[in-house]
């Protein structure tokens, strides 16, 4: 007979590992403390701020199928627009009501990327990417081509969502707007932290690492690599979803492939596997888009390609990971 | 309808084999290193502007300014190659995306800065001007002359690669790579020679693309996707492939806007979804 307690204590070992890595850092709460600034020190930037934390939840949900699953995409914005479209379209037919609408789209989503998660766990390397590319070109052209639907290159128009609680109304400032977006950011990094910190995220990086033998130690990837895409789907379409509740409109470009690029940028220039690296890229990028787009809207591109190349060469874990680096440097 | 039809076949054959040379490189040092070089539509640009100085500012003939475009862009890929792309061949798929992705948008930052963001006519001689008249139907000159040059490109590569020593290194060194290097051939200096002429080739086809297609900074992302499609359905570092799967794609991408073009490229990209999930590899790849 084998010794059970054995055997347990591993399991125990195994629990006790996995809860240590789900525990707040100091840096965590020193950054969920910072995110308060914008309301007290740059009131007027409070639109940008909306923005900012719309794009780290769509880079958030791009991270857990990219960073923690490996699965590499050039068409994420395919489901960020269908969220968007969704919740347009949504108010459009008399339900105005923000957060059953949010939910409503990114079930929707889900639905849409748990479809084509059949796809994509069949196929990698280039054909990936294509795929990927791919799937989101047609998106788009279909969005463009129904325009019956979709209102086409003029976008949707007349989006009217009605206020918060019915209390809270977007306001010119953009209090509510960056309130509840932040809010909405602040649950998807819990969710995503209670994932990427369970057994289910830690074979996801078994599986990025090294696709053939998590079968053959008994996790089999592709059922987990479409729970994870579709639940990275859903997270896409709320954040498409709340760009349309907070600018009420619609443009074609939420589904262009400038969009999956750029949020695959701010995830590789922040750090991609570790949560908070897509949501600082997502701060730098959109930051200073604000800024040299103000300076020359037409070269703005030119400075991110230089600091992309940098990034790629000199910091490969992102900004966030060289970050780390030199901390553990220093505290040696 | 008939006749449209034809014209249709010939329009879109003619563009595919421009299409044809734009890709052809990048099928080749894809199957070679497995060099995801997302920045060769940048090449096919660089050949475009290059010819477009030769014959403007220079005021030389359109004849000189084809191998002006396949030198310059040949030149600037082996120096990128050499000094950049060459630290990146161990890194990751994701990492050589995004890197060239970078380049691609300085590059077309710089082509905005030089050259504005209208598009450039291009001075073509006159005896590539008008058509033939056959059977009433009118086929273009200067899509006869495409498609010889593609034909022409596809048999020198053919040959190259077929019967030289140097194309038997390269197919040796696509097959695998470790056991040619074992066997004393120097895959590091082949490849940037293959890179070379590979961009040089992307030069060359931006360079004729220009009268089918106008030349603008967003010409390295949006002709991009058709050389991807074109590698990806093709499969790597096949000629042959690349050859069928550009003929493809040309013709029912102009079939598919002259019948349909209320759909736009739609039908482009669900074929290539379709193709690549039948077969992840393309028509014609090994590996």
């Amino acid at each position: 007979m084998s010794d059970p307690s054995a055997n347990n204590t591993g399991l125990d070992g195994a629990r006790a590992w996995i809860m240590r890595q789900g525990r707040w850092s100091p840096f965590e709460v020193a950054f969920w403390l910072a995110v308060f600034i914008p309301f007290f020190f740059f009131p007027t930037y409070l639109t940008l701020a909306s923005q900012i934390a719309i794009a780290a939840l769509f880079v958030l949900s791009v991270d857990l199928i990219l960073g923690y699953a490996g699965i590499i995409t050039l068409g994420h914005a395919m489901f960020f627009g269908l969220g968007a479209y969704a919740a347009g379209l949504l108010t459009k037919t008399g339900w105005g009501e923000p957060l059953t609408g949010l939910l409503i789209s990114g079930a929707f989503v889900a639905l849409v990327g748990f479809l084509v998660s059949f796809i994509i766990v069949r196929v990698q390397h280039l054909a990936l990417l294509m795929i990927t590319l791919g799937l989101g070109l047609l998106t788009m052209e279909l969005a463009n081509s129904m325009s019956w639907l979709t209102g086409g290159t003029d976008g949707l128009q007349g989006v009217s969502v009605w206020p918060i609680f019915g209390t809270f109304d977007y306001d010119l400032w953009g209090y509510t707007a960056y309130s509840y977006t932040l809010i909405v950011l602040f649950i998807g990094v819990l969710i995503a932290r209670r994932i990427v910190n369970s057994a289910f995220g830690l074979s996801l990086r078994g599986i990025r690492e090294n696709l053939n033998r998590m079968p053959a130690i008994g996790a089999p990837h592709q059922r987990r690599l479409q729970v994870i895409y579709t639940i990275s789907a859903g997270m896409a379409g709320v954040a498409g979803a709340l760009l349309t509740q907070t600018t009420s409109q619609v443009a074609l470009d939420v589904l262009s492939f400038q969009r999956s690029a750029d949020v695959v940028v701010m995830l590789i220039l922040g750090g991609t596997g570790r949560l908070y690296g897509g949501i600082i890229g997502a701060i730098i990028f959109m930051v200073a888009r604000d800024q040299l787009a103000g300076i020359n809207p037409q070269y703005w591109y030119f400075w991110i390609g230089i600091l992309l190349m940098i990034v790629v060469l000199v910091m490969p874990k992102g900004i966030l990971g060289f970050l780390a680096q030199i901390w553990e440097r220093v505290r040696r | 309808m008939t006749g449209n039809l034809l014209i249709v076949l010939f329009d879109g054959l003619a563009f595919g084999m421009l299409l044809f040379v734009l890709s052809v490189g990048l099928s080749v040092t894809l199957g070679l290193m497995n060099f995801v070089n997302l920045g060769h539509g940048a090449f096919g640009m660089l050949g475009g502007y290059l010819a477009l100085v030769v014959t403007r500012e220079a005021g030389l003939s359109f004849f000189v300014a084809l191998p002006a475009a396949f030198v310059g862009a040949a030149v600037v890929g082996i120096a990128c190659e050499r000094t950049l792309f060459r630290r990146l061949y161990r890194s990751g798929e994701l990492n050589q995306v995004l890197f060239t992705v970078g380049l691609v948008f300085v590059a077309t930052s710089i082509a905005t800065f030089l050259f504005g963001t209208g598009q450039q006519p291009i001075q073509i001689p006159d005896m590539l001007r008008g058509w033939v008249e056959i059977g009433g139907l009118r086929f273009g000159i200067y899509r006869i002359f495409l498609i010889v040059v593609a034909l022409v490109v596809t048999a020198a590569l053919v040959f190259g690669l077929e019967f030289t020593r140097f194309g038997a290194k390269v197919r040796a060194a696509v097959d695998n790579q470790r056991v040619a290097q074992g066997l004393g051939i120097d895959v590091d200096t082949i490849f940037a020679i293959t890179f070379a002429l590979g961009c040089g080739l992307a030069g060359l086809g931006g360079a004729l693309a220009i009268e089918i297609v106008g030349l603008d900074p967003t010409f390295a992302i949006h002709y991009l996707i058709y050389v991807l499609i074109v590698v990806a359905v093709g499969g790597l570092g096949s000629i042959g492939g690349s050859f069928v799967a550009a003929a493809l794609l040309g013709i029912a991408d102009v079939a598919g806007k002259y019948f349909v073009p209320e759909l736009g490229s739609f039908l482009i990209y669900l074929l290539m979804v379709g193709v690549l999930f039948w077969r992840p590899l393309g028509l014609f790849g090994k590996r």
